[in-house]
């Protein structure tokens, strides 16, 4: 696992995509910051934090659609899988890797955040629960970017399934609320109902934007956490399956 | 060292591989011929435990590769058809990663530089992989599985797309690997196999045709009444010649060159020694015997056969007829 994890880390930073992930990243947040907290001259960042959102559904997906996809491609999948590791340590060495990177593109935020207090006086609980509320959802991301990339040998096809599921993801509750709105009574109503509030509960764009707001709920914290394992997990059979067919 | 027992590979409804059992003793250099999409690369991607059987069961030193892959794993150096190189990496990097990646005990530095010198890719240990050659390239995939010194080194297709150069380094490379490690090898060359390996299985369409040593191989399916001679003189009194000698059985004019030179194959009744009287025929009517030697058939002709299915009863033959002489 830790030798994954150093080369991913490497490689990361000797093609291109750790250097544009990271500069699109603190491009993005650095127009939302200035134009929301700068400009107004506001102490908070909860709008720039929620902002954040919508390039996280745009670049997760090109900083893990070579992860398994291109292994598969090369053929240096066959290293991996013929070396003395598990497919466990195989994955999580590759998600830690990304993640990483991804750190250090959000801790571009913290510096923000003691930029705003220079001229204000920020509410310190709310903005590290946003901190660590994007590394959560972007943790969440990084596995589903992955699992998707093991689909593929296509790095091209990986980052677009990843766009479309995270896009789905986010905004399982706007979906939700496409729903039709029936008048009481109809026995199908409670039935639209239940689904409407999973897709709410499922949703990861509705539990993250609760943070922005400075609600800091556990429930979500461990609703992120356990989507990182699903999706790892996931990613495990998958490959797991594919020895098997 | 290495036991494989009936193993079955189905992908769907093809049998890529078909209830194949063998073994490679310690130490033992194995040969695995066979035609492309015998099923090579499934055996050698079972054995290293890349992908899973249907059926049967293979052991690496004792141990099922599906039951305690990682132990099992240990064991073996792989070099695939495509060597798994990182091509953005160096040499170095590349090596240090496959060294970290099998968790390796062994010193680090000597022991990759020993590796290094034994393949011969010292001079590039710096450059990209990408920028090598295709024989350098094989050459670092050899290195990546020497990595950790495994027991058993599985290779397949290891001089596939190189020079005749570098193909013979990289065979006498792995003869002397095989002083000290157990190798299987795959090939669809004979003459490979047999330059390189003690025991020689051979594979087409998933199941083992024959799996024998080498000399036994060629032995067992030659005989010693078939002979290919060039004579000069006219094609037919020498083919009537020929017929008239006592104890042949066929002959067969396999080619015709200018100034009546002709090639013929003869075929003798088992036992019957034709030679003398072929030579005391031939000079009395004439004729120059110009070339006459034992049609020995060498791999190639064995494989021919084999593969196409007529070898088989042609092995049971020799042996009855072994087992009648004992
Ligand atoms: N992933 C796969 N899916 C379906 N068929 C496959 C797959 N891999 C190999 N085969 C088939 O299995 C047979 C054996 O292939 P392989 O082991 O690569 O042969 P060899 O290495 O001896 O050339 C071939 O007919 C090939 O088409
Ligand atoms: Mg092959």
């Amino acid at each position: 696992m830790g030798a994954i994890f150093r080369r991913e880390v490497r490689s990361y930073f000797t093609s291109p995509i750790g250097y544009i992930f990271i500069a699109a990243f603190f491009a993005y947040a650095g127009l939302m910051f200035s134009s929301d907290s700068l400009n107004s001259g506001y102490a908070k960042m909860d709008s720039m934090f929620s902002s954040l959102l919508t390039i996280l559904i745009v670049l997760i997906p090109i900083l893990t659609m070579r992860t398994i996809s291109e292994e598969k491609r090369t053929r240096t999948d066959q290293c991996l899988l013929t070396a003395p590791v598990s497919l466990g340590g195989i994955v999580t060495g590759k998600f830690l890797a990304a993640f990483l990177v991804y750190t250090a593109a959000v801790s571009i935020t913290a510096v923000m955040a003691v930029v705003v207090s220079i001229y204000g006086e920020p509410d310190w609980n709310v903005i590290v629960g946003n901190i660590v509320a994007l590394l959560l959802l972007g943790g969440a991301f990084i596995a589903i970017g992955i699992f998707c990339s093991s689909f593929t040998e296509s790095q091209v096809v990986a980052a677009v399934i990843s766009f479309i599921v995270l896009i789905a993801v986010s905004f399982l509750s706007t979906i939700g609320g496409l729903l039709p709105a029936l008048d009481e009574g109809h026995w199908y109503t409670k039935v639209i109902e239940g689904i409407r509030t999973a897709l709410e509960k499922i949703s990861f764009g509705e539990r993250y934007i609760e943070f922005t707001y400075g609600i800091f709920n556990f429930s979500n914290v461990i609703f992120f956490i356990s989507a990182v394992a699903a999706f790892l997990f996931l990613t495990v059979r998958v490959l797991e399956k594919r020895r098997w067919s | 060292m290495i036991e494989v027992i009936n193993l079955s590979k189905h992908y769907g409804d093809k049998k890529a591989v078909n209830n194949i059992s063998f073994k490679a003793e310690d130490g033992e250099v194995l040969g695995f011929l066979g035609p492309n999409g015998a099923g090579k690369s499934t055996t050698m991607n079972i054995l290293t435990g890349y992908i899973s059987c249907t059926a049967g069961k293979a052991l690496i030193d004792g141990i099922d590769i599906l039951e305690d892959p990682v132990k099992a794993k240990k064991n073996i150096g792989y070099l695939p058809e495509i060597p798994p190189l990182y091509l953005d990496m160096t040499v170095k990097e590349y090596l240090y990663f496959i060294y970290d990646l099998k968790k390796c005990k062994l010193p680090k530095i000597s022991h990759l530089q020993d590796i290094c010198s034994l393949v011969k890719i010292d001079h590039v240990y710096d450059r990209l992989i990408k920028n090598l050659s295709k024989g350098y390239k094989q050459r670092v995939g050899l290195a990546q599985a020497l990595v950790g010194n495994p027991k058993v080194l599985i290779l397949d297709e290891p001089t596939v797309g190189l020079d005749p150069k570098q193909i013979i380094e990289i065979r006498t490379l792995i003869r002397k690997l095989g002083k000290n490690h157990t190798v299987i090898l795959s090939s669809h060359i004979l003459s490979e196999v047999q330059a390189v390996c003690d025991r020689i299985v051979v594979i087409n369409e998933g199941r083992v045709v024959a799996n024998d040593t080498e000399e036994n191989l060629s032995h067992k399916l030659t005989g010693d009444n078939k002979f290919i001679c060039k004579i000069d003189g006219k094609k037919d009194s020498v083919m009537r010649l020929i017929q008239s000698i006592d104890g042949v059985d066929k002959v067969y004019c396999d080619a015709e060159h200018k100034n009546d030179i002709c090639d013929y194959r003869i075929e003798s009744f088992e036992g019957k020694e034709i030679r003398y009287e072929l030579f005391n025929k031939m000079a009395q009517n004439g004729f120059t015997i110009l070339e006459l030697r034992s049609a020995e058939m060498n791999l190639e002709d064995i494989f021919l056969k084999l593969t196409m299915g007529e070898a088989i009863p042609a092995l049971e033959e020799s042996n009855n007829y072994e087992e009648a002489e004992n």
